[in-house]
């Protein structure tokens, strides 16, 4: 992946295409997502009534973003009250430059780290490597793509694409154990490794799913218990965190844990969901004597102010749009190029990243709506990539797109004309030298894989005149007998 | 009841068979077909797009073109899709929203309409052969449209229905998207397909002519032996 | 040197400017009869419980089945001493570590004199308790809806000790099962109105991943083994 050089929607098409013929690869993902369904399915019905749960979890989302200014002020007052610290970063400079800060000025060495996709999104791990710090991922998956080099593959399950014995083969070449094919072995060997870093950090690193305003707590959902070590055991805790992801009550996870759940993996509740309101209090055993948390635009506030997308923002990251995306199975995480893969990620990328740069990934999508049927929070996520679209076209319109639209509708506005085109030149054959030869052709795009169907002799007008002829003479027949 | 056609470009060109389909089916059940020959199409590719202006001149058109009508059935679940969810989005905040609103309103995807707005659900068809129907996306997700068509199929003699595990997966079509990403379009329909033959169907039914476009052209490069057909081919065979 | 806030007035300053024009709500939640928006009703509908206390019972049982959680009703603590006796000599145990609190402190004089007892304290040695064979706490609550022992930093030896042994025992009272997540929250609510403790966590069955092919490990990090030990 040579991302220095290409633009992404380059190399969005050439991993697209790559992956989508990668008939190993692709069976794998669909393997590991063969059971999601079904589980799934299984607690989704043990609600007494998805739907309006979700319609819930939308309102109380609705809710926290269009008073967010409100709820991220109400959690720090509580959060500082109990001696934690909030620092608000705008982009990720920001937010990498004061972690780097804290780890300097507490003479951190080691750190570890449980899952943080806003960690991923700042490159967190490059920059404190790059100081000389120890940094290991704790979370079984993360910490799989730690040590082959690679980005996660799925926001949620990151190594989902590995086979067991591509995982083997890299614990064998990285920490010379023993092969195995023993998913349950090869656990125990990360879990040797990782019980290590914990003892030893001098720093713990979270991301947060829910920022819980009236009680100024972190609510962090996962089921290795990773994170609980992570944050219980190293004397500084830091979370980084979206300043999207607030829920306005404690209460209001009661409804928020088990939808994640059930979107997410198809559990009915998460290994280990827990809700930190500060370092250390007075009286307990142990604990960070540090918390801080910090707050993370890098362009939310962009998104924010879009109010048609808006409940983009809503998203609790479970991950359920990529597992039922017929596109996130075909070309793999990896083929986005972004922090956030799948359709959510094609809807947000474009506003954190740039319009310009990443509208290719709201094009590529057959529309066919999965992503927004399974949404428990429920965002219009298919309707958002048309309207990135729509947007898209409005900046900067494709000049032979726009040529060959304005030609369509001057076509479709003209009954006549499009029925003498029909006649001689059967779907818009008429049209057809305007896009030969760009990828826009549908005759080259479509007949490299597929055959187009024969030509009918005579069109459904013709045939609906015919038959409606028919019938008169018949009445008339009818009559005169 | 005075029935209006809307039958997509594509159809019109391509499928005539499924259009007069339609127009058999719905005589026989006592209905008066009518089929304006100024429609064209719908504007849903340049709407997908993004060309928004452009789709709304296509789509002001159809509007015209159908203002007189009583109910507009379509044998597309997309097209049907396109003018009932996706016209008032596309005329939000302009000055034809009314209109747009009132398409919406009395557009029906066939099957839909002939079980829950005429109460049918044995047309009286008989199709010798073993079947798997597949779930247009449009009429499945934008529509809702999931019962109707079994519930006519199930009525069909002599026709053994088979669900597929992926019936409710896209086929990869999706208008432009087919052309512009066919690699990712085409993996998509082989997915669709693969899930088609394991279920040693003979034919593979829609309500949505788009998709059995994407999924005959993989079936005929590929395998050959499945046949695809229109729900309305089927309801009109006797 | 960095602020000690960071961009505090210019993100909130962002925040409110976007927030200018409201954004359409899509999916409106039932309204109560009330007219009351329904973000506090929505426990109607999530997975129900039955009222009765056999019936939360019968589902907490069921739960801890489906999660490999082991549930195991003692009829007194010299029961509940026992048991952990017995999974002791059959785990070939060494060391428990402990906390102090009511029931833990009942069970330790039953406790058999060939286990090591780590008695967690403040600036206990982590090196010691990681590894220690068990881990024995005390909890908050149990919740009937999702199967989940409710632990805090308050009443569970603090943060890490019911995550870090390789065996987490719960020692608790039927009297502490409530129905649902909604009730736990109220119920937490109402025991720390003078403030709560540093972290409240819902563990739901031993420590598990799927990250290898999406196949189910139990003991990715923590505990591969979860009992609880129910008194009356």
């Amino acid at each position: 992946m040579n991302t220095l050089a290409e633009p992404p929607s380059q190399q969005f098409h050439s991993d697209a295409n790559r992956s989508s013929t990668d008939a190993p690869r692709r069976a794998a993902v669909r393997r590991a997502l063969s059971n999601y369904q079904t589980a799934r399915n299984r607690t989704g019905a043990t609600f007494t009534d998805w739907k309006s749960a979700r319609a819930s979890a939308a309102t109380i989302k609705h809710e926290a973003l269009n008073h967010l200014d409100r709820y991220l002020e109400e959690f720090e007052q509580k959060f500082t009250a109990r001696g934690g610290q909030v620092y608000w970063a705008s982009d990720s400079k920001q937010a990498r430059d004061y972690i780097l800060e804290l780890a300097k000025k507490n003479n951190v060495r080691a750190i570890v780290k449980s899952k943080a996709m806003t960690g991923e999104e700042i490159h967190l791990n490059q920059a404190l490597l790059a100081e000389g710090y120890g940094v290991v991922e704790s979370d079984l998956g993360e910490y799989i793509q730690q040590l082959k080099g690679e980005p996660p593959y799925h926001f949620v399950f990151p190594c989902m694409h590995l086979r067991r014995d591509e995982i083997s083969d890299l614990f064998h070449r990285e920490l010379g154990t023993a092969k195995t094919d023993n998913p349950e072995e090869l656990t125990m060997i990360a879990r040797r490794v990782l019980r290590r870093a914990y003892v030893e950090a001098d720093m713990g690193i979270s991301g947060g799913n829910f920022i819980v305003a009236d009680t100024g707590m972190i609510s962090i959902t996962e089921n290795e218990g990773n994170a609980r070590l992570t944050v219980g055991l190293p004397k500084i805790h830091v979370a980084l965190i979206g300043i999207e992801k607030v829920v306005p009550r404690l209460a209001d996870l009661a409804l928020f844990l088990p939808m994640l759940a059930t979107a997410g993996t198809g559990q009915h509740m998460t290994g280990y969901n827990s809700m930190y309101g500060g370092p250390r209090q007075t009286g307990e055993i142990d604990g960070p004597e540090e918390f801080h948390v910090v707050f993370l635009d890098n362009h939310r506030t962009r998104l924010l102010a879009d109010p048609e997308q808006r409940d983009a923002l809503h998203c609790i990251r479970c991950g359920a749009c990529l597992n039922v995306c017929p596109i996130f199975k075909n070309i793999g995480g990896h083929s986005y190029g972004t922090t956030y893969q799948g359709p959510i990620g094609s809807v947000i990328t474009p506003h954190f990243r740039g319009l310009e740069d990443w509208k290719h990934l709201s094009g590529a999508s057959s529309l066919c709506g999965a992503c927004t049927e399974t949404c428990p929070v429920g965002i219009d996520i298919h309707h958002h990539l048309l309207h990135n679209r729509r947007n898209a076209a409005a900046q900067k319109p494709a000049k032979g797109e726009q040529l060959l639209w304005k030609a369509f509708s001057f076509l479709m506005k003209r009954p006549s004309l499009y029925r003498f085109a029909m006649k001689f030149a059967p779907l818009g054959g008429l049209l057809h030298p305007l896009v030969q030869g760009t990828p826009m052709d549908p005759v080259a795009g479509w007949t490299g894989s597929r055959d187009f169907p024969a030509a009918p002799l005579g069109s459904f007008r013709e045939r609906f005149r015919a038959h409606n002829a028919a019938k008169q003479s018949a009445a008339h027949t009818g009559g005169a007998r | 009841m005075r029935v209006t056609l809307f039958i997509p470009c594509f159809i019109d060109s391509l499928y005539p068979n499924v259009g007069m389909s339609m127009v058999h089916v719905l005589e026989r059940l006592g209905h008066t077909v009518e089929f304006p020959e100024e429609q064209t199409c719908c504007g849903q590719p340049p709407f997908n797009s993004g060309y928004w202006d452009e789709a709304r001149s296509v789509a002001s058109k159809q509007i015209d073109v159908f203002k007189d009508a009583e109910v507009v059935i379509s044998g597309s679940g997309s097209c049907g899709a396109m003018f009932k969810v996706f016209y008032p989005e596309l005329f939000h905040g302009h000055a034809r929203e009314v209109d747009a609103k009132a398409l919406s309103s009395k557009t029906w995807e066939f099957s839909e309409f002939l079980v829950t707005k005429l109460g049918v659900a044995d047309l009286g068809a008989r199709f010798e052969g073993r079947a798997t129907f597949h779930d247009g996306c449009h009429g499945l997700r934008e529509l809702g449209t999931k019962q109707a068509p079994r519930e006519l199929l199930k009525h069909v003699k002599g026709l053994d229905l088979v669900e597929m595990t992926e019936a409710e997966t896209c086929c990869g079509f999706g208008g432009t998207f087919a052309v512009k990403y066919p690699q990712i379009s085409t993996a998509m329909a082989e997915v669709k397909c693969n899930s088609i033959c394991e279920t040693k169907a003979d034919y593979v039914i829609s309500n949505d002519s788009s998709c059995l476009m994407q999924i005959g052209g993989w079936l005929n490069r590929n395998v050959g032996s499945v046949k695809c057909l229109h729900l309305a081919e089927v309801l009109a065979s006797r | 040197m960095i602020s000690h806030q960071g961009d505090r007035e210019a993100i909130l300053g962002r925040v409110k400017e976007a927030l200018r024009e409201p954004a359409p709500l899509k999916h409106p939640a039932e309204r109560s009869a009330g007219g009351e928006p329904t973000t506090a009703h929505f426990r109607e509908w999530l997975p129900p419980v039955g009222a009765a206390i056999e019936e939360r019972l019968d589902l907490f049982r069921k739960l801890s089945e489906t999660l490999r959680s082991e549930l195991i009703a003692c009829a007194s603590v010299r029961e509940a001493a026992a048991e952990i006796a017995s999974l002791a000599s059959a785990g070939g145990w060494k060391t428990l570590a402990l906390h102090q609190g009511e029931l833990v402190d009942a069970l330790l004089p039953l406790l058999p004199a060939s286990l090591t007892i780590l008695p967690l304290q403040s600036g206990y040695d982590k090196d010691q308790l990681e590894a220690c064979d068990a881990g024995l706490t005390e909890c908050d609550l149990l919740v009937a809806q999702t199967g989940s022992v409710c632990v805090t930093s308050k009443n569970s030896g603090g943060r890490v000790l019911s995550v870090l042994p390789p065996h987490h025992i719960v020692i608790a009272r039927t009297g502490q099962l409530v129905t649902d997540l909604t009730e736990a929250y109220q119920s937490l609510a109402a025991k720390y109105r003078d403030g709560y403790p540093s972290m409240i966590s819902f563990i739901t069955g031993p420590s598990r991943t799927g990250d290898i092919e999406r196949i189910l490990v139990l003991g990715a990090h923590g505990p591969k083994r979860l009992t609880i030990l129910l008194l009356p």
